[in-house]
């Protein structure tokens, strides 16, 4: 059942085959404005797919996305335009500079006052020295903060992290965390934040979905899901499901 | 459809034209190279042949249209090419950008630099060797947009295809105004052509305007209905084409090869 607003994200038994596998078997979880959801589990359990399913770019074999409310099978420009993303899959291009792609991408999402806000980015994610610096010279911590200013362009409602700090140093990263958290704080903005990384999923998510074979297999507070299921740590429990799922066979 | 999405196409494209004089150099020289190579070889041929014939408007002028045709099919998949080999196509498809703004995107800046190559051509083949567009009379402009809108569809049907065929594919398209040439009767009249070829001639937009060409070069003026079939099967074209790009396109999201188009997989 998709829950009745004020959800940024609603999906609702979600659903991906490619040929005889189920990559994403009947999902349903929302997001709200102000929530950072963590979405976890093994290689392969099906966590990208669903992100790209949100994203728009991989059609879903049933079920249903709704962002704002708006269902992004009907109105994909709409649902879209109040969303963003980052993942260290999908540099910027590396033969634009910095502030060009943060001008190009400012047009795609439509952002008002454009040079105001890039200066504001540049700043907040230290890329100021770097603006007439191509995307693709820039250490992959930096691009990975160009990535980020670029999410964060249009003020999304809904913004999807996929592994956001993979490429950065602790210091950097916890920085971002912070940074992310604080934008989030604003009750307006939800997260979707996928990582391997169990300490900042714990540090920084609200709610924790473990997936695994693409179902959700487990669902709660990140800071207490542990004690819970007897576990000593997260990545403890990261490790029991998804063990679990392997013995399991198919997860189910 | 949304301007300010069109025009991040669009102003990608310029940024780079801006920061990269390699990209801006092939707008020209290759065009101009043709000019004076075939400026050259109709020049000696004027000399050699003892008809009473002139053939810089016959094949420099055909030359000059061909280049153009091709110049605008480039123009649109180079245009994609940028987003291939930059592994760009996730940032822009999940972003509020459509098909159709994107295809607009790739239009707008196919005008602009094939437009530039024209006015190359054009100058070089008048001051270099006296060919004076004033010859082909109203019917450069029919002429013009009728390659134009081939270029087009070519253009929109070959990046359809590398959308999903992938980055390899991009082999199968640089031959294709090539494979085209003998068919559309570019130096020759289609009658010289056998049976089944003058059949495929038929189903070819440039082989009106340059049947056209020659028809104006002979003095015999131009036979506008065949060239409006030209123009219609242009049109229909350029509309399969569209048809094939969003088709292509449904797929390749149903697949999620547009996710991982790295992967060069036709699967």
């Amino acid at each position: 059942m998709i829950p009745p607003a004020p959800c940024v994200l609603s999906v609702e038994r979600l659903e991906k085959s490619f040929g005889d596998v189920r990559a994403v078997d009947g999902v349903s979880f929302h997001v709200a404005p102000g929530e950072i959801v963590g979405l976890v589990g093994p290689n392969g359990a099906g966590k990208t797919t669903t992100i790209n399913m949100i994203l728009g770019v991989l059609e879903p074999s049933g079920g249903r996305i709704e962002i704002e409310g708006v269902d992004l099978a009907v109105d994909r420009s709409k649902a879209l335009s109040c969303t963003n993303f980052a993942a260290v899959y999908a540099p910027l291009p590396g033969n634009l500079t910095v502030e060009q792609n943060l001008r190009v991408f400012g047009k795609l999402y439509a952002v008002k006052n454009l040079s105001e806000r890039i200066e504001k980015l540049l700043a907040v994610y230290d890329l100021t020295r770097y603006r007439r610096t191509k995307a693709g010279v820039l250490s992959s911590g930096e691009q990975t903060r160009l990535s980020l200013a670029k999410a964060m362009l249009n003020l999304p409602r809904l913004l999807l992290l996929d592994e956001p700090t993979a490429s950065i140093d602790p210091s950097n990263a916890r920085d971002i965390r912070a940074g992310i958290a604080k934008f989030v704080d604003n009750g307006l903005c939800g997260v979707l934040w996928t990582s391997h990384n169990m300490y900042e999923v714990q540090a920084v998510c609200d709610r924790v979905l473990f997936l695994s074979h693409g179902l959700i297999v487990l669902e709660g507070d990140p800071k207490t899901l542990p004690t819970e299921h007897g576990a000593a740590s997260l990545d403890d429990l990261f490790v029991n499901v998804a063990q679990e799922a392997l013995h399991d066979g198919s997860g189910r | 459809m949304n301007g300010s999405r069109v025009g991040a196409v669009v102003l990608r494209m310029l940024y780079l034209y801006r920061g990269s004089p390699q990209r801006v150099f092939p707008i020209f020289i290759f065009v101009a190279i043709d000019i004076l190579v075939w400026g050259f070889l109709t020049r000696y041929l004027n000399s050699v042949s003892h008809a009473d014939f002139n053939f810089v408007p016959a094949l420099l002028g055909a030359v000059l249209l061909w280049d153009f045709l091709t110049r605008v099919m480039q123009q649109i998949t180079m245009t994609l090419f940028e987003d291939v080999w930059t592994r760009n196509f996730l940032n822009f498809f999940a972003s509020p950008l459509s098909t159709s703004e994107y295809l607009v995107g790739l239009l707008i800046v196919a005008i602009i630099t094939s437009g530039m190559s024209l006015v190359v051509m054009l100058v070089l083949a008048q001051i270099g060797f006296g060919l004076s567009f004033l010859a082909y009379g109203a019917a450069l402009a029919p002429f013009l947009m009728v390659l134009f809108v081939t270029g087009i569809a070519l253009g929109v049907a070959a990046s359809a295809l590398v959308l999903r065929l992938g980055p390899a594919s991009e082999w199968l398209i640089w031959p294709i105004p090539m494979l085209i040439s003998p068919f559309a009767g570019v130096f020759y009249p289609v009658t010289v052509l056998p049976g089944w070829m003058q059949a495929i001639a038929l189903i070819l937009p440039p082989s009106y305007v340059f049947e056209g060409m020659r028809s104006i070069v002979a003095g015999q003026g131009l036979p506008w209905d065949r060239l409006a079939i030209g123009g219609a099967l242009a049109l229909v074209y350029l509309v399969l084409a569209c048809m094939f790009f969003f088709a292509v396109y449904r797929t390749v999201i149903r697949s999620g090869l547009i996710a991982r188009y790295s992967a060069e997989t036709v699967s």
